[in-house]
Order: C-alpha cells, then sequence, then structure tokens
C-alpha cells in the first residue's frame, strides 16, 4: 500500500494514459461506427454486404486479437510502424468498439418512428438528407443509453492496451502487484476505485443526456 | 443464406482437416547433448537429505521458463523445453540417477519463482534468476552457473551510445522483469510486451528504439541478424543467474555448487552453453566461479 | 431492403446511380483485395511455410485440443458458475430485506465497473500464483464468473421483474411463501426469457478468455503465441486465432438466435441498464450487450 501511495504520480499518470486512450478512442469509433451504419442501411447493396460482413467479423474476434493484428502482426509486413503507441492502441479500440457502436445506433435507428422517415420522404428529401437532417440526429438520441453501456465497456477494454507496451492503469497495477503480491488487496482497491470513478462519470454524463434530450422530442 | 453460410464452415472445416496430413511444420527439432546419468545415485546421498529422497523418488520438479528462446523455450508442439536453463536442469537431474525423460518441468514466470519454492510447488527453480540479497531472504539460492549483464539491443545505425541515451526513448522488455523497471528509472518510456522475441521483432521493425534484457540472450539475438542488430553500451548491470531452491532442504546448495562445478570442469557446462545460447554464434565465456554455500 | 423506409424505392435515374455507385464499390472492395494479396504476397506473407504449422496434424492437434477446448472449457465453466453467481445476487438485490440488497447491489455494481482484465491480474497475483497449472486455469475462470455473474444478476434481476405482476400476485394467494414465489413461480419464468442473454454471456466470456494471455493461462490465444513465436508467422497466426473465435461465436449466435425464437417469440431480448446509479430499468434494445 506504502509502495503505491509514495509512488502515486505513476498511478495518475497511468489513469491520465487510460482516459486519453478511452477518450480518442470514443471520438473515432463514434465517427467509424456512424459511417458502418450509414452503410449498413444505405441503398448500395456492396457497401450494406461489406459492412455487414465487417460488424460481424470484429464483433466475434477477440479485442487482444485484434491488439495482435495492430501491435505484433501489422509491425512485421511494415504498417504501423512508426505510428505512436497511443494511437496504435486508438486503432485497435476503435476497430472493436465501431461495430458495437454500429449496432447501437442501428437499434436507435430503428426507435425512430416511421412516420418520421416517411415524412422526410414526402417531402423531397434523399436518403442522405433524410439521414442526415432527420433519422440520425433523433437516431442518436434514442441510442444514447445502449451508446452510454458502449463508451463505459470500451473504457474498460481499453484495459487490453497493457498486455501490448502501454502503461495505462492496468499494466501499472500489474506493475504493482508483480513487487509487491501481498498487498494485492490494497492495490486492486486503488486501482478499482479509479476505473469505478471513470464509469460513473460516463454512466452519469449518458444519463443526463438522455434525460435531457428525451424532454426534447 | 444462413444454411449455405453453415455448409461453407463445414466444407472448410473438412479441406482443413484433410490437408491438415500434408504439413510438416516444426519437425526437425534435438533435444540438446546427452548427459550422463549416473548409476545408483541415491546411495551416494546422505540419509535423510533432499537429494536422497529425490533420488529415491526417481523423479525431480523443475522450474523454468517457457517463453524465452535459448535460456527456456517451449514449443506448442514440444514435450520438454529446450535452452541453457533446462539443460543445466539435465545435469542436475542426472546426478541424482534422474533421466531427462522423468523430470517434471514446470513454467515458472518471473513473478512467482519464490511462491513456487517457498510452497514446495517445484524443487529447483532454474529460470534465469538473478541471485539477490532480498531473494535470499525467502529462498535458497545457489550458484552462480551464469554471470551476464543487463545491455541493450539496438538497430545498426541507431545512435544510442550510452546508456544517458535511452532518456525519452521507447525500450522494450518482458512485461514484469526488472530490467523493464530498471531502465524505466533510466528515464526511458518502458514498452512491456510479453516475451523477448517480440521486443525483437519490434525493434527490427523500428517500432521501439531499443530492447533491453540481460546480455546474453541480446548477443544471441544479435548474432542472428548481424546486418540489422548491434548490443549498445557496457553492461549497467551484473545479473549472476542462480539455482533457487527451497529454504527448508539448505544441504541441497552444496550438492547444487558441487554438480554444476564438476559439469565446469568437465565440459558439459560448455557443451550445454554451445547447444543453447551459443547457437546463435555467441562465443562460450568462462564458467564464473559459484559462491560459497552458507553455513548450515 | 426494398422495403426500408429510409428511402423511396428507386426510379430509373436513380437505379442506375445505384448501379453505377455500386459498381464504384465493387471496383473499389476489389482492389483493396488485390492490393492487399499482391502487398501480402510481395512482402512473402503467402509463402507455405508461414502457413505450413496450421496444416501440420501435431499443430493443428495442439491448436483444437490445448487451444480451442481449453478455450471452451474455461468459457463454459465461468458461463455455469456465473448463472449461479448472478442467480444468487440477482435474487438477492431483490430481496426485501435492505441488509441482503445493499450488499448484493454493491458486489455486482463493482464487478461490473471494473475491467476484467484488471480482476484476473488481481486473482493471478493473490491466488493463481502459488497454484502452477491449474491456479491460472482457475484465474481465468473465477475472474470471468465474477464478472460474468455481474452481468447475469442484472439480467436475473430484470428478467424476474419483466414477468407479469399478476404471477407473483397469484402465487401468494394460493399461499406461497417468498422463496417458494421465488423458486417455483418466478425463476423457471424468468430463465426462460433469460436464456438467450445467457448464450450471448457465452460469446463474451469465449471472448474474454483470451485475456488469459496476460496471466499465462492455457486457451487458443496461448496456444498461437507460442506458434508465432516459434515460426515467426504472426500474420498467419492472427489470422488463424480470429477465423476461429468468429466460427465457434457464430455458431453460439445461431443457438442462442433460435432460443430467443423458440422460447421468447420475437420480441426484444432483454437488456438492463449500465450502472446502478442510474438504472432506469428501461427496455432499450439489447443491440450494445455482449461487448
Amino acid at each position: 500500500m506504502n509502495e503505491v501511495f509514495s509512488n502515486f504520480d505513476l498511478v495518475l499518470r497511468a489513469f491520465w494514459l487510460t482516459v486519453q486512450i478511452a477518450a480518442l478512442s470514443g471520438v473515432v469509433s463514434l465517427v467509424l461506427g456512424t459511417v458502418l451504419v450509414a452503410m449498413r442501411i444505405g441503398p448500395i447493396g456492396v457497401l450494406r454486404q461489406f459492412a455487414t460482413t465487417y460488424v460481424t467479423l470484429v464483433r466475434n474476434t477477440p479485442l487482444l486479437v485484434v491488439f495482435i493484428f495492430i501491435f505484433i502482426a501489422a509491425p512485421n509486413v511494415g504498417w504501423f510502424v512508426h505510428t505512436p503507441f497511443l494511437l496504435k492502441g486508438v486503432i485497435a479500440v476503435s476497430l472493436y468498439t465501431s461495430t458495437f457502436v454500429c449496432e447501437a445506433l442501428r437499434s436507435g435507428i430503428n426507435a425512430v418512428p416511421v412516420g418520421q422517415a416517411e415524412a422526410a420522404r414526402a417531402i423531397g428529401m434523399t436518403f442522405s438528407q433524410n439521414l442526415a437532417h432527420v433519422v440520425l440526429p433523433q437516431a442518436f438520441r434514442a441510442s444514447v443509453p445502449p451508446l452510454g453501456s458502449t463508451m463505459i465497456a470500451m473504457t474498460k477494454n481499453t484495459s487490453v492496451a497493457a498486455v501490448f507496451g502501454l502503461m495505462e492503469a492496468t499494466g501499472r497495477m500489474r506493475f504493482f502487484t508483480n513487487r509487491h503480491a501481498d498487498d494485492a488487496v490494497g492495490i486492486l482497491i486503488v486501482f478499482a476505485v479509479g476505473y469505478i470513478v471513470i464509469v460513473e462519470l460516463i454512466s452519469l454524463a449518458s444519463y443526463g443526456l438522455e434525460r435531457r434530450w428525451r424532454a426534447a422530442r | 443464406m444462413r444454411m449455405t453460410r453453415i455448409k461453407a464452415t463445414a466444407v472448410a472445416t473438412l479441406l482443413a482437416l484433410g490437408l491438415a496430413a500434408c504439413g510438416n511444420a516444426g519437425s526437425d527439432d534435438d533435444s540438446g547433448p546427452d548427459v550422463k546419468v549416473s548409476d545408483n545415485a541415491a546411495a551416494s546421498f546422505p540419509d535423510g537429505s533432499r537429494m536422497k529422497a529425490l533420488a529415491d523418488s526417481g523423479t525431480i520438479n523443475i522450474g523454468v521458463k517457457f517463453d524465452q528462446p535459448g535460456i527456456g523455450f517451449k514449443g506448442a508442439t514440444d514435450d520438454m523445453p529446450q535452452g541453457f536453463d533446462p539443460e543445466i536442469g539435465k545435469i542436475l537431474a542426472a546426478s541424482l540417477g534422474i533421466e531427462p525423460d522423468k523430470i517434471k518441468w514446470t513454467e515458472t514466470i518471473s513473478a512467482n519463482r519464490e511462491p513456487f519454492l517457498q510452497k514446495g510447488q517445484v524443487d529447483l527453480v532454474i529460470a534465469s534468476y538473478s541471485i539477490t540479497d532480498e531473494r535470499r531472504q525467502v529462498v535458497g539460492q545457489a550458484g552462480p552457473y551464469y554471470v551476464t549483464g543487463q545491455q541493450l539491443l539496438v538497430k545498426k545505425d541507431s545512435d544510442i551510445s550510452s546508456i544517458d541515451d535511452v532518456k525519452g526513448k521507447e525500450v522494450c522488455s518482458v512485461t514484469g522483469s526488472t530490467s523493464l523497471d530498471q531502465i524505466e528509472a533510466k528515464g526511458a518510456t518502458p514498452r512491456g510486451f510479453d516475451t523477448y522475441s517480440e521486443c525483437v521483432d519490434q525493434v527490427l521493425n523500428g517500432t521501439v528504439d531499443a530492447m533491453t534484457t540481460d546480455g546474453a540472450i541480446l548477443l544471441g539475438y544479435a548474432a542472428e541478424h548481424p546486418d540489422d542488430l548491434k548490443v549498445a553500451v557496457d553492461p549497467f548491470s551484473e545479473e549472476r543467474y542462480g539455482v533457487g531452491y527451497g529454504k527448508d532442504h539448505p544441504e541441497m546448495c552444496q550438492w547444487i555448487v558441487d554438480t554444476i562445478k564438476k559439469a565446469q570442469d568437465d565440459g558439459d557446462w560448455a557443451k550445454a552453453f554451445e547447444s543453447t545460447l551459443g547457437k546463435s554464434g555467441v562465443e562460450t565465456p568462462e564458467p564464473p566461479t559459484m559462491d560459497a554455500c552458507p553455513a548450515s | 431492403m426494398s422495403t426500408s423506409v429510409l428511402f423511396d424505392a428507386p426510379g430509373p435515374r436513380t437505379r442506375a446511380r445505384h448501379r453505377a455507385y455500386s459498381v464504384v464499390a465493387i471496383v473499389a472492395v476489389a482492389a483493396l483485395v488485390v492490393a492487399l494479396v499482391l502487398f501480402l504476397n510481395a512482402k512473402g506473407e503467402l509463402s507455405y511455410s508461414l502457413w505450413e504449422p496450421f496444416l501440420t496434424p501435431d499443430f493443428v492437434r495442439v491448436l483444437l485440443v490445448d487451444g480451442l477446448l481449453k478455450t471452451l472449457e474455461m468459457a463454459f465453466s465461468s458461463v455455469v458458475l456465473a448463472v449461479v453467481f448472478g442467480a444468487l445476487f440477482g435474487v438477492g438485490k431483490l430481496s426485501d430485506h435492505a441488509w441482503v440488497r445493499w450488499p448484493c447491489l454493491l458486489v455486482v455494481e463493482f464487478f461490473r465497473a471494473v475491467p476484467v482484465l484488471l480482476l484476473m491480474i488481481f486473482i493471478f497475483f493473490f491466488w493463481g500464483i502459488t497454484h502452477g497449472d491449474s491456479g491460472r486455469y482457475w484465474t481465468v475462470v473465477a475472474a470471468l464468473t465474477l464478472y460474468n455473474g455481474a452481468v447475469l444478476a442484472e439480467v436475473f434481476r430484470a428478467g424476474v421483474l419483466a414477468l407479469p405482476k399478476g404471477q407473483s400476485e397469484a402465487a401468494y394467494a394460493i399461499g406461497l411463501r417468498k422463496t417458494q414465489v421465488m423458486t417455483s413461480v418466478l425463476l423457471p419464468q424468468a430463465v426462460k426469457i433469460m436464456l438467450p442473454a445467457i448464450i450471448s454471456q457465452c460469446v463474451v466470456a469465449l471472448k474474454d478468455t483470451s485475456l488469459g494471455m496476460y496471466v499465462v493461462a492455457p486457451g487458443l490465444t496461448r496456444v498461437g503465441k507460442q506458434i508465432y513465436t516459434q515460426f515467426n508467422n504472426q500474420l498467419q497466426t492472427a489470422i488463424v486465432l480470429a477465423a476461429l473465435y468468429v466460427i465457434v461465436n457464430l455458431l453460439l449466435t445461431l443457438v442462442a438466435t433460435w432460443l430467443q425464437r423458440r422460447l421468447v417469440g420475437e420480441q426484444k431480448p432483454l437488456d438492463v441498464g449500465m450502472t446502478a446509479l442510474v438504472n432506469t430499468g428501461e427496455n432499450t434494445g439489447g443491440a450494445a450487450g455482449g461487448i
């Protein structure tokens, strides 16, 4: 325990890295997920197929294997060699999370009343106008709770980066327990509290958004 | 649609199984030099000693690394680990009259070597196990049977020439190793991976600036890639590999030291080195002088 | 998708445009694939020697027996244990007594909010490290049990709450006691609704067993790592690993869908809120589950 508190700057720096990975991956996977869902519900068959295949494959692959692709396999064929570790971590987490964002958004789109899309079509909007101005804005609101869960899961998933050279919170926890196995309980509590704080913050934020936006409809 | 997918999967599986008969990967293994197993070993140890008990039981449980080529590595289909540490284990077992195939090899990682010895889960730990005063408080360590020091492995054209140059550089090593902690203390950004070979790949393809661990391991990798890699900077620590044994059996120390001394003198130690770490072209070093055992 | 409400049934001009888009998209996807294959070929990544381990009987056996089978075993045992854990704590969270409800709530929340890998490292250093090979195996099972059990506890609670109120009222009316109502009326019905959710949790558990690599536990990823350490065929190994996981997970998903249809009908699957703090208890359409 003393070891952890006398090196508390290491703990804070580790959580700062966790927050960085999570925040960047959150943004990237939201964008990627939106693109995927647009492909998936769009009128072009090939893109629909492509998006569906991508989502099915990546969703069913463990995140650790996605990391192996990005961190171990890709540099061996000359990709991502000079990409900073943080960015590679963000790429791996985002490739994986975007498929879940896609699914969350799809459930949100399904929740948009059919009349909305029909009305948009009736006034002559094209597919992309329909999506951009009518369906997606509402779908995002309806998707807030599942997106919140996805973001929470993603934050916890950033821990996999520890296996691949990123000293984020879980990697740092291993560093401590490795040296002080008899203090494992105390160390666990310190790091668990860190994660719980982050998770509850995301959860509260998404609840706040949900309530605010629900009133707007 | 769904049915076709299932059929396709089934066909692919069958195809893979059918093809499976033709591959022949990784079948060129050798199991190191033969070690002469002493006959009737049990009689040569005093009654009540741990050595006698082991010789009588005809088997011994040795903890080694499974994931460090050259030191101790076990491939997915291998029955026995290979490397310098397992060879030392075979020499020790042979003096007890135990054949190599009667040895039970247990995988240890850096973090569980002391607990394994303290709880008696293994009889010996031979796993790139540096002798330190802290460790000698809780377990017995006989040796050193090998001395090396922490160094850096870098690309041929790297500008790292002294240990001060690593500040702010990304340096790879194995998660949980003291090497990684020490390089972080020198101001480098530590990149912990699972095995040394992953680190070598990262250095080769330029992902990290250097990797660090004991010089012996690095020399091996440098010899494997003479055009691309070099070992930089003088050793900045001394690692003395010892054989770990349980504190309850202090009599084992003298036996370990005597057996390894004998192997050093009659060339078995050199043979063990040549067939493992020395394979990549590293010159066989002078065997180190071992510490005297604590008076018991 | 001709029935999509998002766009009109296309007229001749739009159809022509869509056809043009499709051609462009096909060309783009095909070009991507061809470029990838050419690139990998140029890098020598398609050479037979790198794929050979996966066609060698010994390695195929190791991959399937020491790898896949162990992974399935770990996932299966942890899901079975997680169902028990989930039932206990799920019912505990529904208890009338605050001194039962609150501890259950805290335990469930804790294990849901903490990364599985963190739990695994803790259990490994706290217990698994001194228990040899089986210690690592059970470290993974224990960590997955705690996490999936906490998730399933929520599922159980939601499943029981989703039942019509009349069920428990009728049970009380014929004189059953609280425990009897739970065990002989509510739980059997709730389990039926929950089965698909339990099976999709199997997919999660199966994927998470791969994390055992960090605590040197057995399993598919670990065998994969041994293979690529030996043959330096990282890309090929990663592709084979991913393919194996995807195949097994797709089979599980098929079973879940089938069960869903048989037992629950076409209604939405059960979903639960994300944390206790803001558990709205609403049915939000569980597409985001299983991450």
